[in-house]
């Protein structure tokens, strides 16, 4: 009888375990958890804190999931794989024999150590559940939050807390927000929206010693708070594998069936990396598309049957205050610009291709470029002309068109 | 303006509690009737465009729509009459032919509302369709005068082509040009699934629907277009078009901005070139030139195919239909003046020619007086509206009916009587793609199927009715009919006796 | 399993099915009340220009990414329909970034909204389909 294991309980464990379900395999499931919370959606917690959604509602799937998909969940951190024996050492001293075990032990908060941080009484990271509650109780109409880092985790939490504190500081040391996702002149599109809703934002300064309630900045300039949110990245979870010798990069090197370079061990979600479809660079893409798809991809491979997850491609669809930015790809090649107030659109084009863009209010149904950089179209095959100033199926040949609203798909 | 200013002849009412200014109107006026106004978030109309034509009433989600006909009121007394008025006005401004579209709407005498039809009452047992066998099917062709028998006395088959349908109803003759692919898409494939005959017209026939042959009249007219050789061998049968009962004695006009891409195909003519029938054939001028039409197209067809002559109903056309008789055709078709066209001079539409009824009445008795009824059979057309209008035809003496204003009607037409403006909202007669996507054959086909359907279950009804299970047997049973309100002269004619008696 | 096949010959670009729809999911029993003097939010769209127009709604695909990348947990496919779940979604767009369709759009409350093939609403079928007046929209097994 297989014995699967999962380390992790996010989406990359739920996708694994529908993964296993779906090939019919009735095998026992046992999922490790680190957090005492049944799979959740997390990226949701800036919305909580918006009081958008409640712990209710952000539950990924329905109470009964794990019975329905016959999983035992244990509540405990996996401390060690033990590869001779197949079997995962918990903090709890429990031993958890495997036949197949998937790694989606997601990501952790990534904290520099600043001079005097031992000084700051209210100091949070916004990256799981329980962070948000804890943050959520000391917000008040009388305090003043320094978030450190403008990227996505930094400015949801921002947008997440506004109207509930007095002020709102996010620095980064980037020279612009959300640099892993947006280049100069977007980035400016969007600070100057979040702006106009009085949050205060630092670009090309962070924290380098605290003092209490009071951050010195690289400028020399002071920032008091009563908060401190630090959001400075994310450094996937990679030791379980690194420890036994298994291939890891920036995260777990994976193939295209999320199989790691040791043998019944498959890996899927934030701690992994893979290749970019858009410019076949192998990288860590932590979003959650794509940790359900390789936690599927995973679970079916484990299970004995052939699944493949050979198109990744980063893409982040982010919203702050009723404008939205979409993503995704890379943003090499020559470039396609419109642009009307507040808003911007910037298509990326390098041999026939779309391989990324970047959309600020210019949203609808930018799925169809998606797809395009997804499937590596041809340009030439469609009117790229008229797609790239209007995203609908009039651009693309009617054959293909026919297929797409007058086929099955 | 001023003296050339005639008021529209509809207006347009709009309920604004229901509007909810979706514009599906304004999309679907070809004659841009409607049109939003985005300061005030309203439909507003221009009524002097209006055909009413109903589409946009049809189309209304709301039903916030009707069309009415305009209450603005001219001094019009008995002899001046408010259309006569109008049209003196127009010609006026115009100093042109008035066109009109569709059937003789004149307030002219309709036979077949002035006949009765007889039913069974104890003497002779009337028939339950639905418990007895009921025969629909008809044959149209010349039949054999004897019966020949080879040297060991087995009979000869010697009998000349026919066409076989399974009711005795036809759709007639409208050109690929006059209506739209899709119309002529829809009148093939019901005329396949029913078993029946749909007619080509003077436009030749596109090279899509020779799957249909069997199905299918292929017509030749004074100006020959679309015919050859494939062209004659395609279809179940050949007729030869003399006249149309809209306008007897006028030949046909498609103007050469309709003369694009398959229609300029299908006739053989170039693009943007006027295809004009001419009045005569001009090589028609007797009887024996007909005679050798007709066996041209005999010997282009190896005597394989009934040859059909198409006249219009005139004052003699009973003379007329004896010398077709002669000439060797073996069906003629008569077109009484109700029938419809896709365009025609309205005073010749409204006034030239003779009502189908007295006109099949005639031929019928004089072709039987001449000892010759069996050598054609007789197709009726020219506004035959309904099953009890089939019926009366053929207890008259027809063979069958030819029906093309019912089959546009439920293809959609609303009768609305502008086929010449090419805007056809329906679909229906027009060239330009956008409206000819409004008839979707799917739907048509279905539609004209439904009907013929419904026919043919009241034709049998009334056949019960009279304790007749044969079409057979009712053609020519003129004893079944009776005039109401009739003189003697023209139950003379029509050769059935006054109600009562 | 029956699913909506648009056939753009047929497509007259009335727009009837976007306000078809809108009415559907009203809730409301008279159009008029439903849907006069304000702007609608319907789960088809139509495209096109002079010469074509075709009905975009959810394909209802057969291996669904939108399922897979709903943040929120808020879509699901049962019953060969993919079902979103207004409660949940938080209206981040991220099935709008991936629906290859087009097919997903914001509603009036700042959530998403889709075809569910008209069985959330009292209609019981596509109301698209049994308004299109040119069988441009069908819904049937092929």
């Amino acid at each position: 009888m297989d014995k699967f294991v999962i380390i992790g309980n996010g989406v990359a464990a739920a996708g694994c375990i529908e993964g296993i379900r779906s090939t019919g395999n009735k095998g026992k499931i046992t999922v490790i958890s680190a957090e005492k919370h049944g799979v959740y959606c997390r990226p949701l917690i800036s919305y909580y804190l918006e009081d958008k959604t409640d712990t209710e509602r952000m539950k990924y799937r329905d109470d009964g999931f794990y019975e329905e998909n016959n999983c035992d969940v244990i509540y405990a951190e996996a401390v060690k794989i033990d590869k001779k024996n197949s079997s995962v050492i918990l903090d709890n001293g429990e031993t958890v024999p495997y036949s197949k075990l998937c790694v989606a032990a997601g990501s952790s908060p990534f904290i520099p150590s600043f001079d005097g941080i031992e000084t700051v009484e209210k100091k949070f990271s916004f990256m799981t559940l329980d962070d948000a509650l804890t943050l959520k109780k000391e917000l008040s109409s009388d305090k003043d939050v320094l978030i450190i880092g403008a990227g996505l985790i930094g400015l949801k939490c921002a947008e997440g807390i506004y109207g509930k504190v007095r002020s709102i500081t996010v620095c980064d040391l980037a020279d612009r927000i959300l640099s892993s996702i947006l280049d100069e002149d977007c980035a400016k599109i969007m600070q100057s929206h979040l702006e106009s809703r009085g949050i205060k934002i630092m670009t090309g300064d962070s924290a380098v010693r605290f003092e209490g309630k009071k951050a010195v900045m690289k400028s020399g300039k002071t920032v008091e708070f009563d908060i401190l949110v630090i959001a400075v990245g994310v450094r996937p979870n990679t030791s379980l594998i690194k420890d036994i010798g298994g291939n890891v990069n920036r995260g777990i090197a994976v193939g295209s069936n999320c199989e790691t370079s040791v043998e019944n061990i498959y890996a899927a979600g934030d701690c992994t990396e893979c290749t970019d479809i858009s410019d076949g660079k192998s990288k860590v893409i932590a979003i959650m598309p794509n940790a359900y798809i390789q936690g599927f991809t995973a679970g079916v491979n484990m299970a004995g049957g052939n699944a493949e997850f050979d198109n990744a491609v980063p893409m982040n669809s982010i919203g702050f205050f009723g404008l939205h930015a979409m993503t995704a790809g890379s943003y090499g090649g020559s470039m396609y610009e419109e642009k009307s107030e507040g808003r911007i659109k910037r298509l990326f084009t390098e041999n026939d291709r779309l391989t990324g863009f970047m959309l600020i209010g210019y949203t609808e149904r930018a799925g169809i470029y998606t797809s395009l950089i997804r499937e590596k179209t041809p340009l030439s095959s469609l009117d790229f002309d008229a797609l790239r100033n209007v995203a609908d199926f009039t651009s693309f040949p009617a054959e293909s068109r026919r297929h797409s609203f007058g086929g099955e798909v | 303006m001023s003296v050339e200013f005639l008021y529209p002849e509809f207006e347009v009412i709009r309920n604004s509690d229901r509007c909810i200014a979706c514009r599906v109107c304004e999309r679907q006026c070809a004659n841009e009737v409607h049109s939003f106004d985005p300061a005030r978030g309203i439909m507003k109309s221009d009524e002097s465009k209006c055909v009413n034509c109903q589409r946009c009433v049809s189309l209304c989600p709301t039903r916030a729509l009707k069309i009415v006909k305009t209450d603005c009121t001219l001094r019009e007394n008995c002899n001046w009459q408010n259309d006569t008025i109008r049209e003196v006005y127009k010609q006026s401004n115009s100093g042109g032919v008035l066109l009109s579209s569709m059937g003789n709407p004149k307030p002219m005498p309709v036979y077949w509302d002035k006949m009765l039809i007889n039913a069974s009452q104890v003497t002779n047992p009337p028939i339950d369709p639905l418990r007895e066998p009921m025969e629909t099917k008809v044959f149209l062709g010349k039949k054999p005068g004897k019966i020949e028998k080879d040297k060991d006395g087995n009979i000869i088959n010697n009998m000349p082509p026919q066409i076989e349908l399974t009711m005795p109803v036809m759709f007639s003759a409208m050109s690929y040009g006059s209506i739209s692919y899709n119309a002529h898409a829809s009148l093939a494939r019901a005329a396949e699934e029913l078993g029946i005959i749909y007619n080509t017209g003077e436009g030749g026939l596109h090279e899509d629907f020779y799957k249909f042959g069997k199905n299918t009249i292929v017509q030749v007219a004074s100006g020959r277009f679309g015919v050859h050789e494939d062209y004659l061998n395609a279809g179940a049968a050949i007729e030869i078009k003399m006249g149309q009962g809209a306008k007897p004695g006028i030949g046909g006009h498609l103007p050469g901005e309709k003369i694009v891409g398959d229609i300029s195909r299908t006739r053989m003519i170039p693009e943007g070139s006027d295809a004009i029938s001419p009045a005569p054939h001009h090589d028609i001028y007797s009887i024996e030139d007909l005679r050798q039409l007709v066996y041209s197209l005999k010997e282009a067809t190896e005597y394989k195919k009934p040859v059909i002559v198409k006249v219009a109903a005139v004052h003699n056309i009973a003379a007329i239909a004896s010398g077709i008789a002669r000439s060797g055709a073996d069906i003629i078709a008569i077109d009484g003046f109700r029938g419809g066209t896709g365009a025609a001079p309205t005073h010749i539409r409204d006034n030239v020619g003779i009502p189908i009824e007295l006109a099949l009445a005639a031929v019928d008795s004089r072709l039987r007086d001449e000892g010759i009824r069996n050598n054609v059979s007789l197709i009726a057309g020219g506004s035959v509206r309904s099953a009890s209008d089939v019926v009366k035809a053929i207890a008259l003496g027809a063979d069958a009916c030819y029906i093309a204003t019912a089959a546009l009607l439920a293809l959609g037409c609303h009768l609305c009587r502008t086929c010449q403006s090419g805007r056809c909202n329906w679909g229906i007669a027009t060239q330009k793609p956008e409206l000819v996507k409004r008839l979707n054959p799917d739907i048509g086909s279905q539609r004209l199927v439904n009907l013929m359907n419904a026919w043919r279950h009241e034709i049998k009804e009334i056949m019960g009715g009279m304790g007749i299970n044969s079409i057979e047997a009712l053609k020519g049973n003129r004893l079944m009919l009776r005039g109401i309100g009739l003189n003697s002269k023209e139950l003379e004619i029509l050769g059935i006796s006054h109600a009562g008696e | 399993m029956r699913r909506v096949y648009v056939n753009e010959e047929w497509c007259l670009g009335c727009h009837l099915c976007e306000y078809n729809c809108a009415f559907a999911n009203s809730g409301l029993k008279d159009m008029a009340d439903a849907l006069r003097g304000k702007p609608i939010f319907p789960r088809i769209h139509i495209e096109g220009n002079e010469k074509v127009s075709y009905a975009v709604s959810c394909r209802h695909c057969t291996d669904p990414i939108c399922v897979k990348s709903c943040i929120a947990g808020a879509i699901s496919k049962s019953d060969g329909v993919v079902k979103i779940d207004k409660n949940k979604c938080v209206g981040c767009m991220t099935c709008v970034l991936v629906c290859p369709y087009g097919a997903l759009a914001l509603n009036e409350d700042g959530v998403m909204q889709k075809c569910e093939l008209c069985t959330q609403n009292s209609d019981g079928e596509p109301a698209c389909v049994r308004g299109c007046p040119n069988k441009a929209i069908v819904f049937e097994e092929r």
